[in-house]
């Protein structure tokens, strides 16, 4: 093992990782927003709605998302309406153009994983907050996100996943994230097999935090699933004084 | 030059890329079978080693599936494309071959895809096992059945059934992720609408053909995979 060759590899490469992450976390943060308006469209019941997001989220999962990159980073190059318009300036930034591909990806995925969530709230819950007065518009901010929030979360996570793995994509728009550099490393070096372990690594290790950080949040919003803590002595002696 | 349409694109006239383009799709779907061949072989396997394997089996492959589902499906394509190619060149330097020699992108392509496919095939198989009664593999045992005759007769058509609404989603998966392969310079279905897109300008209207054309194939084969699995479950009684 050819350990200061994987360590200048290791510097290199982690030089593009906030990149990676700001794809990532734009992508999800947007793709989420948007996930949420196409789940309450299908479930709205109104019947336009609830056919344009069936056949929004076929499309967006049933093409490749490379296919979806090339057709917002080239495709749309091609009208003279796009290229003059004063959306041109971001359509023509490969940056954003990743970061629109990965968001339109993800809402159609994410979108069935909230209307799943949506659709597990206990009806009780709903006709509790009804019947204390709470307007539909309060239930649903106090009662049903919540609540779907909470069981949407483990498939979210899953999906957190695969979008930060979806970011390497971005590299074949010429953008220099982790895997563009890497690949760039392997042209140069043609060492692919240490170049992929370190890149590897660092696609785990997000992985890795990013489980851990739902984990978290997962179990902060479940303390009505916990064991109740026991009392600490302090406390104790509080309360007996 | 006038625009050709949409219509003069796909047709097999002189501006015509509709041959091109039904190679290409046709390439796509090898790749995406042989990936997912090679997945089946290596999830059947993982599954194994998962749940009758001893500790050091079992070690091997969590840390298999671990890493090939926790790292871009890009970076293991460029692993195989560019490591078999320094590979074979190694090799060929021993022989007395010079120069640089390059791997076959197929050959990289649908390994690199069978492997992250095969990741996942593992969980798959091993879920359907476990759902698999322990009491039909007793009733087995105790007809008689040599552990090989149980496992052809019992075991793996009922994990089978429990497993294929899983590897349909993984046939998707899969399917979805060939489009990566282009890449290495593969002429598949992408491959030939960028070469399409590049040499008439009209990216927007290749990319399209390309998407609904994914569309159209992962949709018969989705409708293909419902088909296996009514007749992989008759015999079970739905409520």
């Amino acid at each position: 093992m050819d350990f200061p060759f994987l360590y200048e590899t290791f510097l290199t490469l982690i030089a593009a990782l906030p990149l990676t992450l700001q794809l990532a976390a734009t992508a999800i943060a947007f793709g989420a927003i948007l996930a949420l308006g196409l789940a309450l469209c299908r479930i709205s019941g109104i019947l336009p709605l609830d056919w344009f997001a069936r056949l929004y989220i076929f499309i967006f999962r049933g093409s490749p998302l490379l296919v979806q990159i090339f057709l917002i980073y080239y495709g749309l190059g091609q009208f003279r309406e796009v290229r003059h318009s004063m959306f041109w300036f971001i359509l023509r930034d490969p940056y954003w153009c990743a970061v629109i591909a990965l968001m339109l990806n993800t809402a159609a995925y994410a979108a069935e994983i909230i209307r799943g969530g949506l659709l597990s709230v206990p009806h009780g819950q709903v006709e509790a907050a009804r019947s204390c007065g709470m307007s539909p518009f309060m239930v649903f901010r106090r009662i049903t996100l919540p609540l779907a929030v909470r069981q949407a979360l483990p498939a979210y996570s899953n999906e957190m996943i695969s979008m930060v793995k979806a970011t390497s994509l971005a590299s074949i728009i010429t953008i220099m994230e982790v895997t563009g550099v890497a690949a760039k490393l392997i042209s140069e070096t043609f060492r692919a097999i240490e170049v992929f372990v370190v890149a590897g690594f660092i696609y785990l290790a997000i992985n890795f935090v990013l489980t851990r950080l739902v984990a978290f949040v997962e179990y902060r919003l479940s303390p009505h699933m916990r064991q109740p803590a026991p009392l600490s002595a302090a406390t104790v002696a509080g309360e007996i004084r | 030059m006038t625009q050709p349409t949409l219509f003069d694109l796909i047709g097999t006239g002189p501006n015509g890329w509709g041959p091109a383009l039904l190679t290409g799709a046709i390439m796509t779907v090898l790749i995406a079978i042989s990936g997912f061949a090679i997945g089946a072989a290596i999830g059947a396997l993982g599954a194994w080693a998962k749940i009758s394997g001893g500790p050091v089996l079992r070690g091997i492959a969590s840390t298999y599936t671990t890493i090939l589902r926790g790292i871009p499906d890009l970076l293991v394509i460029y692993l195989f494309y560019f490591g078999g190619s320094s590979v074979v060149t190694a090799v060929g330097r021993w022989f007395g071959a010079e120069g640089f020699i390059g791997f076959p992108g197929f050959l990289a392509g649908a390994l690199a895809v069978g492997i992250t496919s095969g990741a996942q095939q593992t969980e798959v198989f091993r879920g359907a096992f476990k759902a698999v009664h322990a009491g039909e593999i007793e009733a087995a045992i105790a007809c008689g059945m040599s552990r090989f005759l149980c496992f052809r007769r019992i075991i793996a058509p009922l994990t089978l059934r429990h497993a294929l609404p899983g590897m349909g989603n993984v046939w998707q998966v899969t399917l979805k992720e060939s489009a990566l392969v282009s890449v290495t310079g593969v002429v598949e279905l992408l491959r030939q609408a960028q070469i399409g897109a590049g040499s008439t300008g009209m990216p927007f209207d290749f990319y399209a053909i390309a998407a609904v054309i994914y569309l159209a194939i992962s949709t018969v084969s989705g409708g293909l995979l419902q088909l296996g699995e009514k007749r992989a479950s008759r015999g079970v009684r739905r409520a």
